[in-house]
């Protein structure tokens, strides 16, 4: 299977995003509009007018180009809609990317954006495909799905349910850590360990409200030009490394051959976008990561699918405080999804919005020291049955 | 009879609603002992499955279904095809339902013996909170098979009597019977049952029976009755409350998995008239006991809180969950998926047999592409491989308990748990499957499997 990548072949020259959290004041199309406007906005040399074409990514507050087209008051150009559940804002990003790198438009815009807050439950609701009633996903709630993860990492690797609970508890307090330094963050508040620990069990399995991501509304976007034009609109644009999307055949929950303790569509989207970077040891050459934290034990998990841990230790290397902020590898210094929030559709280009602050040096109290390739990681789906995006961006071509 | 009895089975829910509750929370009535209450997920359709389900070994097909019960799921839809969809009897055959009064429990058995096939009686009996039929009514099923070959019973006799008078009723809709003086049916029902019983001692050559069966709704004319035309050896009735269509069967299970060759049983359905039946037990019996004899499903109950009891049956409207409810079950993808849905039947790899629990078109092991053939699994023993509690989902009854259930032999699927407390379910965990209803939204039931603890 031929991977190429587009290595360093676009950039991303301007990016904006609103606050994430319950905007009971706005609709997807004020969010659209802010993120948008405020992405202009930090843009001048490159103005509306000069956009060619644009892909919206949304999981579920809209259908078709016109979410967008009618909002913006977009005068008759492309607009694409994507979908690839919670990987969606990177899903939008990845075809404006390639639309530049095949040469069809010069200038592209990917926005994401979800209103989740409208339908009156706190958590994520589903619009069902009519089926036969018999799909798990009927009833079995997002949070119960990954709290799978939990039980079986332990009987794996032997490890103790309490010390599986402290790094449960230390993904959430690191990334409250992380959120509380930024403005934009849903929720920014430290919490202690104690109090997440004290709601656990509480959602399903071992996961407390402290253990799920920020259910939010919000949206985020960016402007994507060929590398060569990229400094015509930016002194520091960043540059796209590697994409790449993995779906696999969803055989998770219906094949004994998996273990609960991996998602081999992410292990396989990391050894894709690496290759595409050419990245060998992503544990000592990314700077930061970015990755999907919706419940966590999925940051534990993909700690290791990512290559950051060995198999079985992550839980070790979370509670050594390797992925804090001032860890050998900073996973979520934004906050992540724990934090941040996760209005579905605008999350992948939330990740890239960091990582866009942290290399032009602009990312404040979480700014890291020179940080040269950063990861972002998305999952759409549930263990055993996700797609998988990972995006590889860096401050430097080559 | 033109077929004869081959083997015979029962099922009771597991759980119990003490009457001395009725009593701590109406302050009064109540009583001793405990029902027998289906749980929210049961009906009388999935109960009839698992009675059926046990009194089948496996690769039976019953040519019919005759399913009697006061208490369907459907109207206007016959029951008894999701039960003939749960024995994955194909499309061959005759389902039919009983439904509407206690003496439908005789028609099914008359039914069933003269085309051969299945009876099964299944019924869930509730009343007005404080009523009689609240606190003696129980829950349970029972099925029959009829059908060629040696007889686990004779049939020496059966006779009946009809009446047309106001003992009990119940419009349309109503979810509660209403009764006459008790004394009035009583005094309306002990010519009917003498008339019956005699007669069939008479036909039968039969001065006192070995066994004998009164059931009725009737509370006081089955003590007149039983006090009449005692048997020689004491009935162990199982002690769950009078399970209407299912109470006679039950009844008559209890005393098939103790009966000796030779022995003769009177069974009396006193409903609306009255149906005497004289049966001797034949040397097969000894072959054709029950798996589990009712004495064992009765022993081991949960005990229930009046108050889920009454929002089990939609008598107390508790605040929901805040979910949103699932969609109801499609009709055309549910037709698609018959014996997948219904029967637990999934696929299996021809070239490598990976079993795909749905049917899969592609092996998700080997790639090969429509070389399946059938793996029926609702009889499969499984254990969990993961598990967890979702105190957040959507249920008449949280917490929903979900495990990952691995097949012997092969197959994975996700289910909820039954029957359980989160206490009980760890990965290892043996489990079986159990056919009962998910949930019922936009008045479809979704009917479907669910893993119980082993």
């Amino acid at each position: 299977m031929a991977s190429n990548g587009i290595k360093d072949r676009v950039a991303i020259v301007g990016m904006g995003c609103t606050t994430f959290g319950e905007h009971w004041n706005r609709g997807a199309d004020d969010l659209l509009v802010d993120a948008v406007e405020q992405c202009f906005a930090a843009t001048p040399a490159l103005p509306k007018e000069e956009v060619d074409a644009y892909w919206l990514g949304t999981m579920n507050s809209g259908q078709s180009g016109t979410v967008l087209s009618k909002p913006l008051g977009i005068d008759y150009k492309p607009v694409t809609r994507v979908e690839n559940m919670c990987a969606t804002g990177s899903e939008a990003f990845r075809n404006a990317c390639y639309a530049v790198a095949a040469g069809a438009y010069d200038r592209v815009m990917a926005v994401g954006v979800e209103k989740l807050k409208d339908t009156g439950y706190s958590g994520l609701v589903r619009s069902n495909v009519a089926g036969d009633g018999t799909a798990p996903e009927e009833t079995l709630t997002a949070p119960a799905a990954f709290s799978l993860l939990d039980p079986a990492y332990c009987r794996k690797y032997g490890v103790d349910p309490r010390a599986m609970r402290d790094a449960m508890t230390h993904v959430a307090w690191k990334n409250h850590v992380n959120g509380a330094k930024n403005e934009r963050a849903q929720f920014r508040k430290e919490v202690p360990k104690e109090k997440i620990d004290a709601g656990a069990g509480r959602v399903a399995g071992r996961l407390g409200v402290m253990d799920c991501s920020g259910v939010s509304d919000g949206a985020a976007c960016a402007l994507i030009v060929r590398a060569e034009d990229a400094y015509r609109y930016t002194d520091r644009p960043i540059f796209v490394k590697a994409l790449s999307v993995i779906a696999g055949p969803a055989s998770g929950p219906i094949d004994p051959g998996y273990d609960y303790t991996t998602f081999h569509e992410a292990v396989a989207s990391a050894k894709d976008a690496y290759a595409q970077a050419g990245i060998t040891d992503p544990r000592r050459e990314i700077s930061l990561a970015e990755v999907h934290d919706c419940f966590t034990p999925t940051e534990l998990v993909l700690m290791e699918d990512m290559g950051f841990s060995e198999r079985g230790q992550a839980w070790r290397d979370e509670l050594e405080g390797a992925f804090d902020l001032g860890g050998r590898l900073p996973v979520n210094p934004d906050g992540g999804l724990k934090s941040f929030g996760h209005p579905v559709g605008a999350s992948g280009l939330r990740m890239l919005f960091e990582c866009w602050l942290q290399f032009r040096g602009e990312a404040g109290e979480r700014q890291l020291d020179d940080p040269r390739l950063g990861l972002t990681h998305n999952l759409g789906g549930r263990p055993g049955t996700c797609v998988s995006f990972i995006s590889i961006v860096g401050a430097r071509q080559g | 009879m033109a077929h004869a009895l081959l083997s015979y089975a029962a099922y009771v829910p597991r759980h119990r609603l003490g009457r001395a509750q009725l009593a701590a929370a109406l302050g009064s009535g109540g009583g001793k002992g405990s029902r027998a209450v289906a749980s929210y997920d049961e009906d009388s359709t999935t109960m009839g499955v698992e009675a059926a389900r046990a009194a089948l070994t496996d690769g039976i097909k019953p040519p019919a279904i005759h399913f009697a019960t006061t208490a369907p799921a459907y109207f206007d839809k016959t029951n008894a095809t999701a039960i003939h969809a749960a024995l994955d009897l194909g499309h061959e055959g005759f389902a039919v339902d009983l439904a509407g009064s206690v003496r439908g429990a005789v028609g099914a058995l008359r039914g069933a013996a003269a085309s051969g096939g299945l009876a099964v009686l299944s019924d869930l009996r509730t009343g007005r909170p404080g009523s009689a039929d609240e606190r003696d009514g129980g829950d349970a099923a029972a099925a029959f098979h009829f059908g060629e070959g040696e007889p686990i019973v004779a049939v020496l006799a059966e006779t009946s009597t009809t009446a047309e008078f106001l003992d009990r009723w119940r419009t349309p809709g109503d979810f509660a019977s209403g009764q006459w003086e008790e004394r009035f049916g009583a005094e309306a029902y002990a010519p009917l049952i003498d008339d019956a019983v005699t007669r069939a001692l008479a036909a039968a050559g039969v001065e006192q029976p070995d066994h004998v069966i009164v059931s009725s709704p009737h509370a006081r004319a089955v003590a007149a009755a039983t006090k009449r035309y005692a048997g020689r050896v004491p009935e162990e009735a199982p002690a769950i409350g009078y399970a209407g269509t299912a109470d006679p069967g039950l009844r008559l299970a209890a005393v098939l998995d103790r009966v000796r060759p030779g022995e003769t049983i009177l069974l009396v359905v006193a409903a609306d008239g009255c149906d005497a039946t004289v049966l001797e037990a034949r040397p097969a019996i000894e072959r054709a006991r029950a798996p589990k004899p009712v004495s064992q499903l009765v022993a081991g109950g949960r005990d229930l809180l009046y108050a889920t009891y009454l929002t089990w049956r939609g008598l107390l409207d508790r605040e929901p969950p805040r979910r949103p409810e699932p969609g109801r079950p499609a009709g055309p993808p549910s037709l698609r998926s018959e014996s997948w849905k219904f029967a637990f039947v999934g696929s299996r790899c021809e070239a490598c047999g990976q079993v795909h629990v749905p049917p899969r078109r592609v092996c998700v092991n080997c790639r090969a592409v429509d070389r399946m053939e059938r793996a029926a699994l609702s009889r499969q023993p499984g254990t969990v491989a993961t598990f967890t509690v979702d105190r957040l989902a959507f249920s008449p009854s949280p917490p929903v308990i979900d495990a990952v259930v691995d097949f012997d032999g092969g197959g994975r699927y996700t289910l909820e748990v039954a029957d359980a407390s989160p206490d009980e379910v760890e990965i290892g965990t043996p489990v079986e499957l159990a056919f009962r209803r998910l949930y019922t939204t936009g008045g479809v039931h979704n009917y479907f499997w669910k893993a119980t603890v082993a």
